[in-house]
């Protein structure tokens, strides 16, 4: 049985079917702007047999729904996906067995189509057996799963559920969210890491329709008109000093940062010590050396370090939560976040509360790209709504604290080394990186992780981010792992454990760095042997989906046909998280006064493909975001504060700089659906450093790539 | 201190009671119950809070009211005239040119109001005319192949 569904077994809890045929259908995954209620809803209605008008996909609830943890890692097709394909089937069953019992007839003649359930004459339906089926009980491990017949939602293309309330303008978002006797919230954060509150002249709001509410270094206001309050804020910004510290590294400097420790070794691969040659013939458990090779003479080595800097979630709208205690002495919240049940116990261990008096209803916010504020913005809420009980109080954070506040995808460091034959075949290879953690979700490490429970009078304690385990993709070494057939390969993960700037989980984790430092470097290496860079991975791939890809993408962009003076193609690839999406990225660059990248051309295979089109627009999605972080972005500070705070301080990609982007489907329907948001962020990044190489023979090995950063380069070449 | 002011959202004659140095996107949300427009940044930076104001696209969060009195103001509620959707709008969800949609108001504003001066524009001018509009999901090329179309199927007869 599928884990989500062995961990929530009541079929009414996933599913409830209505008299007039309207099937709600409850997850616990979110809608995060990528489309998955969708693919969901698709395979809920092939599995019940009925169509996907008839589907509702309910809002996530603590209460109400199954508990699924985290919306992320691009998890959900594949976990959500099989419970809910389990769950429908057994309903269908059940709804199945019930007519033939009032017809007297074996189950397997009853067939199920389009909300109807039939046996040669007689007919009834979903709705018309609604009252009779009882679907309080746990799913059957042992049913045999049957598909719901032929597929008729899932492979197409089904527009989205959301997106007609979206461009119409109708109110869909956590912003938009009005609740009888609502309030408004405004936190005042401090001006820099460090900082505390040390006096607060109150008597400046004096006159000011709001609430003063304080506890430590938190502070902020809650009223009834939301001018008013966010007036009144502005108001207590100036009213309130603060003592402030230096505690931030020198953003010139993260390469030292990074590497200087103390740090948590996270071994990956390691080849025996003794440097029982590339030959392996001695090869011990664990490590990387294939039986048989010949061993081939050492020609030469090359090294290379490559960097990125710290990066922003950077959504469109600034983080939001609404809150209220209940009479009843329990607590209701309303979030934005990846995972409401995971915040509904941080906000009980915060405030010392039981969890169960807790319920967290999801409802959409803008795009999210992993762990931002949306559980640090619900939990401002929950404390301006304490002082008004009864009340629910709607916090909104600025653009500036957004930018400022929200973890950030934490700054990365590589260094790689590779030993090559004459003909330019990797020997070895051996492979660091440094970064802090990529995960301080809440409920990390033991402690709420919630930002203002940092900042209370009684403070939580705020420890640097950690990284996820393996078995969730980890965080620092996600896809460390070059997925060629090199004889031997050490490969070595370094997690800082200090963590001046808060960081935790931003869209692929360290698989960008990663895939951006292997990719770059494999295309150095192949140069550096006078070889295609295209030709020389597929000399050093076995995959056959890998090669699929890679080669997919090269035919759809022209690969090897002549570039303009000035231009340049570039080729990036990868398995995201080793067992994920395969993609490959082939970039087109233009680099004259600035850097530009007219065209993206992209194969990808996720195993079998749940919705063509919302595949697209994931790959899209994500190769213009890898984009704008390879070429744009990068969080600044000195040593205080975080400086970028605005959207001309932290510039993303723009229309008129965003490349055409044509994205082809490699089939594989036969293999598990995987997700595809996050496939194209390393290689993007990677395809981008290597057409721009080709272009200007200059290699960037420092994110962003900036024309300033090209003249450096030249700058520093002798 | 509030004041009472008079202005023309979507069509319609509307008296509100505001702050003068109240923000028209804050009216709009709170007062007039529009929450189609957006608040993005609340510096004039992001778009998505475009509205169209006497013929031009302008942030409703950087006019204040005072400035706002005796306008004429659309917002993405009421592009159309029926209540319906407006080309752009049902161009955008043919083209399904949207992941979050926290962003499309603005830009729905932007490229409505192109069309109106260049009723079948170009991909250049389409871009031209959104890049004042920000997009994190990066639904930016589908955007611009759906203003097109709306375009084009206008010039179709
Ligand atoms: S909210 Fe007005 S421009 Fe960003
Ligand atoms: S669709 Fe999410 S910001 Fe544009």
């Amino acid at each position: 049985m599928p884990k989500d569904l062995a961990a929530n077994p009541i079929l009414s809890r996933w599913v409830t079917v209505h008299p007039d045929g309207g099937v709600d259908v409850r997850v616990g995954k979110v809608e995060l702007g990528q489309g998955i209620l969708t693919a969901l809803a698709q395979i809920a209605a092939d599995e019940l047999g009925v169509e996907l008008e008839r589907v509702r996909m309910r809002p996530a609830n603590t209460a109400s729904g199954p508990d699924e943890g985290l919306t992320s890692g691009s998890m959900s097709i594949m976990h959500s996906g099989g419970a809910v394909r389990v769950a429908c089937a057994q309903v269908r069953a059940r709804f199945t067995a019930e007519a033939a019992r009032r017809w007297d007839v074996g189950a397997a003649r009853v067939t199920v189509r389009r909300g109807l359930l039939e046996c040669g004459e007689r007919v009834t339906s979903y709705g018309a057996l609604a009252g009779a089926v009882d679907l309080d009980v746990p799913a059957d491990p042992l049913a045999p799963f049957t598909h719901g017949g032929k597929a008729v939602a899932v492979g197409t293309s089904a527009p989205r559920l959301d997106l007609p309330d979206k461009i119409a303008g109708r109110p869909r978002f956590i912003h938009d969210l009005r609740l009888p006797g609502q309030w408004f919230g405004r936190v005042v954060r401090p001006p820099s890491p460090g900082a505390a509150l040390r006096h607060v002249d109150e008597g400046r709001l004096a006159g000011m329709d709001v609430l003063l509410v304080r506890d430590g270094s938190f502070v902020g206001v809650t009223g009834a008109d939301e001018a008013e309050v966010s007036r009144a804020a502005e108001v207590l910004r100036a009213a309130a000093s603060w003592d402030e510290h230096d505690t931030l590294p020198d953003e010139d400097g993260l390469r030292d940062f990074l590497r200087s420790g103390p740090h948590e070794t996270l071994p990956v691969l390691t080849p025996p010590l003794d440097g029982s040659g590339p030959d392996g013939s001695e090869a011990p458990d664990g490590s990387e050396v294939p039986a048989g090779g010949a061993a081939r003479p050492v020609a030469r080595g090359l090294r290379a370090s490559y960097g990125r800097p710290f990066l922003a979630h950077a959504s469109m709208a600034p983080s939001c939560g609404v809150a209220r205690w209940n009479d009843d002495g329990t607590l209701s919240v309303w979030s934005h976040s990846q995972g409401i049940n995971g915040l509904r116990n941080a906000i009980g261990l915060a405030l010392g509360l039981d969890a169960d008096r807790i319920e967290v209803e999801h409802a959409e916010g803008a795009g999210c790209y992993g762990h931002n504020a949306a559980d640090d913005a619900a939990f401002d809420a929950v404390l301006l709504a304490r002082a008004v009980p009864g009340r629910p109080v709607h916090v909104q954070w600025s653009r500036r604290d957004e930018l400022a506040w929200s973890p950030f995808g934490s700054a990365m460091s590589v260094e790689v080394a590779a030993e090559v034959s004459e003909s330019g075949a990797v020997l070895t290879w051996d492979y660091d990186v440094w970064s802090q953690g990529h995960t301080s979700r809440p409920g990390f490490a033991g402690v709420p992780g919630l930002l203002a429970a940092g900042h209370l009078e009684r403070p939580w304690p705020q420890p640097p981010a950690v990284d996820p385990p393996p078995a969730a993709g980890s965080g620092t070494v996600r896809n460390a792992v070059p997925i060629y057939d090199f004889p031997r390969r050490r490969v070595t993960g370094h997690r800082l454990l200090r963590a001046p700037l808060r960081s935790s989980a931003l869209r692929a984790l360290g698989a960008f760095m990663n895939v951006f430092a292997i990719e770059s470097f494999m295309d150095e290496l192949a140069l550096s042997a006078g070889a295609d860079p295209l030709e020389y991975r597929l000399a050093h791939l076995g995959d056959a989906r890998g090669r699929r890809v890679l080669t997919a993408a090269a035919d759809a962009s022209g690969w090897g046909a002549p570039m303009p003076e000035g231009s340049g193609r570039g080729i990036g690839f990868a398995r995201y998280k080793d067992k994920g999406a395969y993609c490959a990225v082939v970039a087109e660059v233009e680099a004259e006064q600035e850097i530009r990248v007219p065209r993206l051309t992209i194969a990808v295979d996720v195993g079998l493909v749940v919705n063509p089109d919302g595949v697209r627009n994931q790959i899209e999605g994500g190769a213009t975001q890898a984009a704008s972080w390879t070429l744009k972005e990068r969080v600044r500070f000195d040593r205080r504060r975080v400086t970028s705070d605005d959207w001309e301080s932290y510039p993303i990609l723009r229309f008129s700089e965003t490349p055409e982007i044509s994205v082809i489907l490699v089939e594989a329907p036969g293999l598990p659906s995987v997700g595809a948001g996050e496939a194209a962020q390393g290689p993007t990044a990677a395809a981008i450093a290597n057409a721009l190489a080709a272009a200007l023979d200059i290699r960037l090995r420092d994110l962003p790539l900036t024309p300033d950063s090209i003249i450096a380069t030249i700058n520093a070449t002798p | 201190m509030t004041r009472a002011f008079e202005l023309t959202v979507n069509g319609e004659p509307v008296r509100v009671e505001a702050d003068p140095d109240a923000t028209l996107l804050h009216v709009l949300r709170n007062v007039l119950d529009l929450k189609g427009t957006r608040f993005g940044c609340g510096l004039g930076l992001c778009g998505a809070c475009f509205v169209r104001m006497d013929g031009n696209v302008v942030p409703s969060c950087d006019v204040p009211m005072w400035s706002a009195a005796g306008r004429t103001v659309v917002t993405v509620e009421g592009l159309s005239a029926g209540g319906g959707l407006h080309r752009v709008q049902r161009a955008l969800l043919d083209e399904q040119a949207a992941q979050c949609g926290f962003c499309i108001s603005g830009i729905i504003m932007s490229a409505a109001t192109l069309l109106d001066a260049d009723p079948a524009p170009g991909e250049r001018a389409v871009i031209e005319a959104l890049d004042r509009n920000l997009c994190r999901c990066g639904v930016q090329r589908r955007v611009v192949r759906a203003i097109v179309n709306a375009g084009a199927a206008e010039e179709t007869p």
